[in-house]
C-alpha cells in the first residue's frame, strides 16, 4: 500500500467518531431515500400488477335496478373493452360468538365461474356452486380476524330473513384493497366483511332476477374515462342510476393512490435534507483538517505530489466517510424498507408484495450520498490543491481580529472575559456558527413536524367524534325509508335518542368545477350528527341553503354567499342551484348539507330517511342487536366506539414508530452536528485554552468557553427550528390533504417545548463528550506544538 | 548566430544558473523585494552554503531554485532547461524527480511511522533507492517504525533527510536543517550531508545561520537585503566535526 494511503487510512481512523457522527447523518439520507423508494415502488408496482392480473374495472356505476339486457347498449361505448354486471348489496350479519352485528357486502359471483373484471383471488377453499344458494366466499381479512375457516358458518339478514350461509373460501379482490365499510372511517375487518355468493343467490336474496344494480367496465388504452361515463349515465339513468365515476373516485384506490402520493413526497423532500447536513459537516470538518495539515500539504508538494494527488487524497477522506455512511443506509434502508412495504402489505389487502428495489435505486443512493459528501468536501480539498508549496510551508497568517461595535458593546456590558471569548468567536465566523446553527434547527424542525400529528390527531377524534358524531350509532338501510322509521328506532331497546339522517348522491358545479359528493340533510337542530363551523358554533342549513365543507368550498372555489349547481344523481336527476350558507371545519371526507325538510320540497318526495343516529342505554346493547338483526331493512349497524377504537389503534400506532423514527434522526442531526463542531472549537482552541489554563484558570471555567459557546449556538437554533417545523408540518398537512381526510395544523407549545428537549439535551450530550478530551488535555503538548 | 550562443548560459558545468532573478511581495500598497536581482551559478557535486541575515531571501531563492516558488522576473535554468518557464504541472514533475528537500521543523507526517514518511517520496519518485536504505544512511535502521513523535528532534531530521536523500535525487536543497538542533544533533545531521554529498556527487544547497558551518562547504554565498553581496571558495574544508557550534 501506498504510504499516502496509509496516511489516509490513519487519518480517518484518528477521526472516526466524528467521521460516524457524519456517516450516521448520511445513512439516514439513504435509508429514508431507499425506504421511501422502496415502498413507493412497491406499492405501486404491486397495485399495478395486481390490478392487471386481476382485471380491475376503470370505470363503475350503481343504479337502482337496471336490465341485463341493457349490457349489450354499454358494451357498445366507444373505448369500452369489458362489462360486467353485478348484484351488490349490503347486510347485518349474525356472527356466532359475537354479540355486536356486523356488515357484509354481498357481491354476485358469475354462475359461469369465470368473472370478466375484478376478479377474486381464492386463497382458501372454492368458489360457490350455483347450485348451492347457501355457499359463500369471504374476503380473507375477514376470515382472519372473525377465526373463519371453510366449513364455518354464519348467518345473514336477506330480505328480512335469516339465512345461515356456510363458507367455502376465502378471497381477495383489488377492489377491496382497502376495505371500509359503509360510514366507518378506518378499516375493521371484524365488523366489515365482503361476501361473494352465487349470481342465483344474490338475485334472489336482493330481489334482483333478469337485473342488476352494479356495473364495472374495463376500457380500452389509452381511452379517456370521461366521455365513457358520461354515456353510461344517460343508459343508466332511467333506471336510478348513481352517476358512474372512475378509478380516481373509487374508495379502495384513493386511499392507495393517496398513500403512494405521500411516499413519493417523502422519497423527494426528506433525503435532501439529510444530504444537505451532511455535506455541511463534511465541509466544516474538512476545511479544519485541511488548515492543520497546511504544512504537510505544502510537504507533499514539495516531494513530487501534483496538486490532483492532493485534492485526490482529501476527497477521499471525505470518500471514506461518504461510503460508511451509504453502507451503514444501504444496510437499514434494506431492512426497514422490507419490514415496512411487509406491513403496508398487512394494512392494504394485497395477495402478494412485488418487493424488489432495484440495484440502481441502491445505486442512485449512493450515489447521491458520495456525490454530497464530495460536495461539501470540495471546496477544503480545492484550497489543499491550490494552497502554493511555498506558502504552505509558512505557518499562517493569524487571524484578524478588529475592534467592532460588537467588541464596544460588549466592553460596555462588563461581560467576563470568557463570555467576550465565546461571542467574539461567534461573530467572527458568522457564516460558520449560522449553518451550525440552521444544522441544529433542523433537528429541531425534525421532531416539530413529526410530533404536531399527535394533537392533530387528537383535534381529528375530537372534532370527529366528541364534538360532531355524537351518536353511539348510525343504523344503515338498503335504501332510503320513509322517515316515521325513526320512531320505530325510538322504541328499540335502550334506545335513547334516534335522528333521521338523509344521504342524496349530487354532482356539485361551480363554473367549470365539479365535484362528486353526498349530501347529508337533516332536521334542524339536530343533536348527535352535527356540523360545526371553524369556531365550534353547531350550525344548521337554513332552507335554499347548503353548507359545505372548507376543503370541499375551495376545491370548487366558492365562498359564503356564492351559488353552487347541485345535479342530483336520483329520483328526477334535477339541478337546482344552492346558496352557500355556511363553512363546516370537518377533517374526514368533502360534506355538504342541506336541511332535510327543504330537500324533501326540493326533489318532491314524501320524508325519507337514509340513516338513522342513535343515542342508547349500554346496559341494553345486547337486546337492541338483537333487535336490529330482526329488523328487514337494516342492512348495518356502525359502532362509533368502535369506529374510534379502529381509528386510534391503527393510526396512533403508526404515529409512534413515526415519533420514534424522528426523535432518532433528530438526536443523530443534534449529535453529527454538535460533536463535530465542539471537536472543531476544540482544534483550533486548543493553544488558547491550554494558555488559559496554565495562566490559573480552572477546567470548569476554560470548558465554560467551549461549552457555552456550543450551548449558545444550539440555543439560538431552537427559534430558527421551531419556525422550520411549524412550516414543515404546514406543508405536510397540505400536502396529506385529500378528498378523504386532512390533517389539521395543530401547534402546542409542548409539542416545540419536547423538541427543544430532545435537541438540547443530545446537543449538552456530545458537547459533554468534547469537555472530558478538553479536562484531558496535555497542557505542555499543545503548547509545543506549532499551529 | 554565434553571438547568441555566446550569451547562453555554459550548460556543461553549471547545474543551476540564475540571471537577474527577483521577488516582489505586495502587501497592501507596500512592494516587498525578497529578492533583488541575483545572478548566480551552483556547480554539480557541490556543497553550497547560503549565509545572510534573516528577511534576506535566502528561504526564497532556495524555494525558487526547488520549482516551490515562481521569481517575478528573471530567469532559472536547472542544467539545460528554464524552471521560469516552466507551468506548475512541469514543476511538480521536477520537484518529484530531481529534487530533495529538507526543511527547519522536519515536516514529517505525524501519522506515519519513519518508514513510512520516506516511502512517501519512494511511491512516486523515478529512480528511489529502497527507503530503509535511505533510513540505514542516516544510521536510523533501527528506528524504521517509530512515529515522529516518538523519536527527538534530531532524528526526526535524519528521517526528513532520509526523505529527502531516498529518491537520488540531483539536488538537495536544505532550508535550515540545524536549526531546531542542539550542537551535537547539528553535527551529525551535517555529517549525513556532506557524506551524502561525497557518496553520490549530489549537489548540495544548505541555508544557515550558523556563520561556523561554511567551513564545511565548496561555495559561501553571502545574502544581503535580496542580492548576493559576496560569494566565496573554500579551498580546504573542515569536517561537520571539526566545526565549533
Ligand atoms: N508570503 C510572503 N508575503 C510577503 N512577504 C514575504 C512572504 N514570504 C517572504 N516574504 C518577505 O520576503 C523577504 C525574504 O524572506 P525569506 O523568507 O526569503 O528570508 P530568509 O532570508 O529566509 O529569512 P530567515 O533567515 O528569517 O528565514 C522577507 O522580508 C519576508 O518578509
Ligand atoms: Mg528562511
Amino acid at each position: 500500500m501506498h504510504a499516502i494511503d496509509i496516511k489516509l487510512l490513519r487519518d480517518f481512523k484518528r477521526l472516526w467518531v466524528q467521521a460516524i457522527a457524519i456517516a450516521l447523518v448520511l445513512a439516514c439520507g439513504v435509508a429514508v431515500l431507499l425506504t421511501s423508494v422502496g415502498m413507493y415502488t412497491a406499492l405501486s408496482e404491486t397495485r399495478t400488477a395486481y390490478y392487471e392480473r386481476n382485471r380491475f374495472a376503470d370505470v363503475f356505476a350503481q343504479a337502482i335496478r337496471a336490465p341485463t339486457s341493457l349490457l349489450g347498449e354499454i358494451a357498445q361505448i366507444d373505448g369500452v373493452l369489458g362489462v360486467e354486471a353485478r348484484i351488490v348489496g349490503d347486510t347485518l350479519l349474525d356472527i356466532p360468538g359475537r354479540d355486536e352485528t356486523a356488515v357484509g357486502r354481498v357481491l354476485s359471483y358469475p354462475d359461469t365461474g369465470r368473472p370478466l373484471l375484478n376478479v377474486p383471488l381464492l386463497l382458501e377453499g372454492r368458489f360457490p356452486a350455483p347450485d348451492h344458494p347457501d355457499e359463500v366466499v369471504v374476503n380473507e381479512p375477514f376470515a382472519r380476524a372473525n377465526g373463519f375457516h371453510p366449513a364455518d358458518s354464519f348467518s345473514a339478514n336477506l330480505r328480512g330473513q335469516k339465512h345461515a350461509l356456510t363458507i367455502v373460501g376465502t378471497a381477495l379482490s383489488p377492489e377491496f384493497v382497502y376495505t371500509i365499510g359503509p360510514g366507518a372511517l378506518m378499516p375493521d375487518n371484524e365488523s366489515f366483511g365482503i361476501i361473494w355468493m352465487s349470481d342465483r343467490a344474490a338475485a334472489a336474496a336482493f330481489d334482483m332476477t333478469g337485473a342488476f344494480n352494479t356495473v364495472s367496465l374495463s376500457l380500452a388504452a389509452r381511452v379517456s374515462p370521461d366521455p365513457v361515463i358520461d354515456q353510461l349515465n344517460d343508459l343508466l339513468e332511467p333506471y336510478g342510476g348513481l352517476g358512474a365515476y372512475d378509478r380516481s373516485t373509487h374508495t379502495s384506490d384513493a386511499f392507495l393512490d393517496a398513500e403512494i402520493t405521500q411516499l413519493r413526497g417523502m422519497a423527494t423532500v426528506l433525503p435532501p435534507i439529510f444530504f444537505a447536513i451532511s455535506g455541511f459537516l463534511v465541509s466544516m470538518v474538512m476545511s479544519r483538517i485541511v488548515a492543520l495539515e497546511r504544512s504537510e500539504i505544502g510537504l507533499l508538494k514539495a516531494i513530487g505530489y501534483s496538486n490532483t494527488e492532493v485534492c485526490l487524497h482529501y476527497l477521499m477522506l471525505a470518500g471514506l466517510i461518504a461510503i460508511v455512511g451509504v453502507v451503514i443506509g444501504w444496510l437499514a434502508g434494506a431492512v426497514l424498507a422490507r419490514s415496512l412495504a411487509l406491513q403496508y402489505a398487512e394494512f392494504f389487502n394485497f395477495p402478494f408484495v412485488i418487493f424488489q428495489v432495484s440495484y440502481r435505486v441502491y445505486a442512485a443512493a449512493g450515489l447521491a450520498g458520495v456525490v454530497t459528501t464530495s460536495l461539501g468536501a470540495a471546496s477544503a480539498a480545492l484550497k489543499a490543491a491550490r494552497l502554493a508549496p511555498a506558502i504552505a510551508m509558512q505557518p499562517p497568517a493569524p487571524p484578524r481580529f478588529k475592534r467592532s461595535i460588537a467588541d464596544r458593546a460588549m466592553s460596555a456590558m462588563h461581560l467576563s472575559q470568557p463570555t467576550i471569548m465565546i461571542l467574539r468567536s461567534l461573530l467572527r465566523w458568522p457564516l460558520r456558527s449560522l449553518l451550525t446553527s440552521l444544522g441544529i434547527a433542523l433537528a429541531v424542525a425534525s421532531v416539530v413536524s413529526s410530533f404536531f400529528i399527535n394533537d392533530a390527531l387528537d383535534e381529528i377524534v375530537d372534532l370527529a367524534f366528541y364534538q360532531t358524531n355524537r351518536q353511539d350509532a348510525i343504523l344503515l338501510f338498503a335504501q332510503d325509508v320513509p322517515e316515521i322509521a325513526v320512531e320505530s328506532a325510538r322504541n328499540l331497546p335502550g334506545v335513547l335518542q334516534a335522528e333521521s339522517q338523509q344521504f342524496q348522491a349530487v354532482i356539485l358545479h361551480s363554473g367549470h368545477l365539479t365535484k362528486r359528493v353526498a349530501i347529508e340533510a337533516r332536521r334542524p337542530g339536530t343533536d348527535l350528527s352535527r356540523v360545526l363551523d371553524v369556531d365550534g358554533v353547531a350550525l344548521s342549513a337554513p332552507p335554499g341553503g347548503i353548507m359545505l365543507s372548507i376543503r370541499l368550498a375551495r376545491q370548487l372555489n366558492v365562498q359564503i354567499g356564492d351559488t353552487v349547481q347541485a345535479e342530483f344523481l336520483s329520483g328526477r336527476r334535477e339541478t337546482y342551484d344552492l346558496v352557500v350558507t355556511n363553512l363546516v371545519e370537518q377533517h374526514f371526507g368533502l360534506g355538504a348539507y342541506m336541511d332535510l325538510a327543504y330537500l324533501n320540497a326540493l326533489i318532491r318526495q314524501s320524508p325519507h330517511l337514509s340513516t338513522i343516529n342513535i343515542t342508547r342505554d349500554d346496559r341494553y346493547s345486547d337486546d337492541l342487536h338483537a333487535a336490529i338483526k330482526r329488523l328487514p331493512r337494516v342492512t348495518g349497524i356502525v359502532e362509533m366506539n368502535e369506529n374510534r377504537r379502529a381509528f386510534e389503534d391503527t393510526i396512533k400506532q403508526n404515529v409512534v414508530v413515526l415519533n420514534t423514527i424522528y426523535i432518532v434522526i433528530a438526536v443523530l442531526i443534534t449529535v453529527g452536528v454538535t460533536y463535530n463542531a465542539a471537536r472543531i472549537q476544540l482544534s483550533e482552541r486548543a493553544r488558547e485554552l491550554a494558555s488559559l489554563r496554565i495562566l490559573g484558570f480552572n477546567r470548569g471555567e476554560v470548558s465554560y468557553i467551549l461549552v457555552g459557546e456550543m450551548m449558545l449556538i444550539a440555543i439560538i437554533a431552537q427559534p430558527i427550528g421551531w419556525f422550520i417545523g411549524a412550516w414543515i408540518a404546514a406543508a405536510m398537512t397540505n400536502s396529506f390533504s385529500s378528498d378523504l381526510y386532512s390533517i389539521p395544523l395543530v401547534l402546542k407549545p409542548a409539542t416545540f417545548a419536547t423538541s427543544s428537549l430532545v435537541v438540547l439535551i443530545s446537543a449538552f450530550g456530545s458537547v459533554m463528550v468534547v469537555r472530558h478530551r478538553l479536562d484531558r488535555l496535555d497542557l505542555i503538548s499543545v503548547m509545543k506544538t506549532r499551529e | 548566430m554565434q553571438l547568441c550562443q555566446d550569451q547562453e548560459p555554459r550548460v556543461s558545468d553549471a547545474i543551476f544558473r540564475t540571471k537577474g532573478i527577483t521577488k516582489v511581495y505586495k502587501t497592501g500598497d507596500v512592494a516587498v523585494y525578497a529578492l533583488d536581482g541575483v545572478d548566480l551559478d551552483l556547480y554539480e557535486g557541490e556543497l553550497t552554503v547560503l549565509l545572510g541575515p534573516s528577511g534576506s531571501g535566502k528561504s526564497t531563492l532556495l524555494n525558487i531554485l526547488g520549482g516551490l516558488d515562481h521569481a517575478t522576473t528573471g530567469q532559472v535554468w536547472f542544467a539545460d532547461t528554464e524552471l521560469t518557464l516552466m507551468s506548475d504541472r512541469e514543476l511538480t514533475k521536477y520537484r518529484r524527480d530531481h529534487v530533495g528537500f529538507v526543511f527547519q521543523f522536519y515536516n514529517l507526517v505525524p501519522s506515519l511511522t519513519a518508514l513510512e514518511n520516506v516511502q512517501l517520496v519512494t511511491d512516486v519518485s523515478p529512480n528511489p533507492m529502497p527507503a530503509a536504505d535511505a533510513l540505514e544512511l542516516v544510521g536510523l535502521g533501527k528506528r524504521m517504525d517509530h512515529f515522529p513523535s516518538e523519536m527527538s528532534g534530531g532524528e526526526q531530521q535524519r528521517v526528513a533527510i532520509a526523505r529527502a536523500i531516498a529518491k537520488q535525487p540531483e539536488i538537495l536543497l536544505c532550508d535550515e536543517p540545524t536549526g531546531a538542533l542542539d550542537s551535537t544533533t547539528g553535527v551529525q545531521v551535517l555529517e549525513v550531508l556532506r557524506d551524502i554529498n561525497e557518496r553520490f556527487g549530489t549537489t548540495t544547497v544548505v541555508i544557515t545561520h550558523n556563520a561556523e558551518i561554511q567551513r564545511m562547504a565548496h561555495r559561501v554565498i553571502f545574502f544581503q537585503d535580496g542580492k548576493i553581496s559576496e560569494t566565496r571558495i573554500n579551498e580546504t574544508r573542515l569536517a561537520p566535526s571539526e566545526i565549533v557550534w
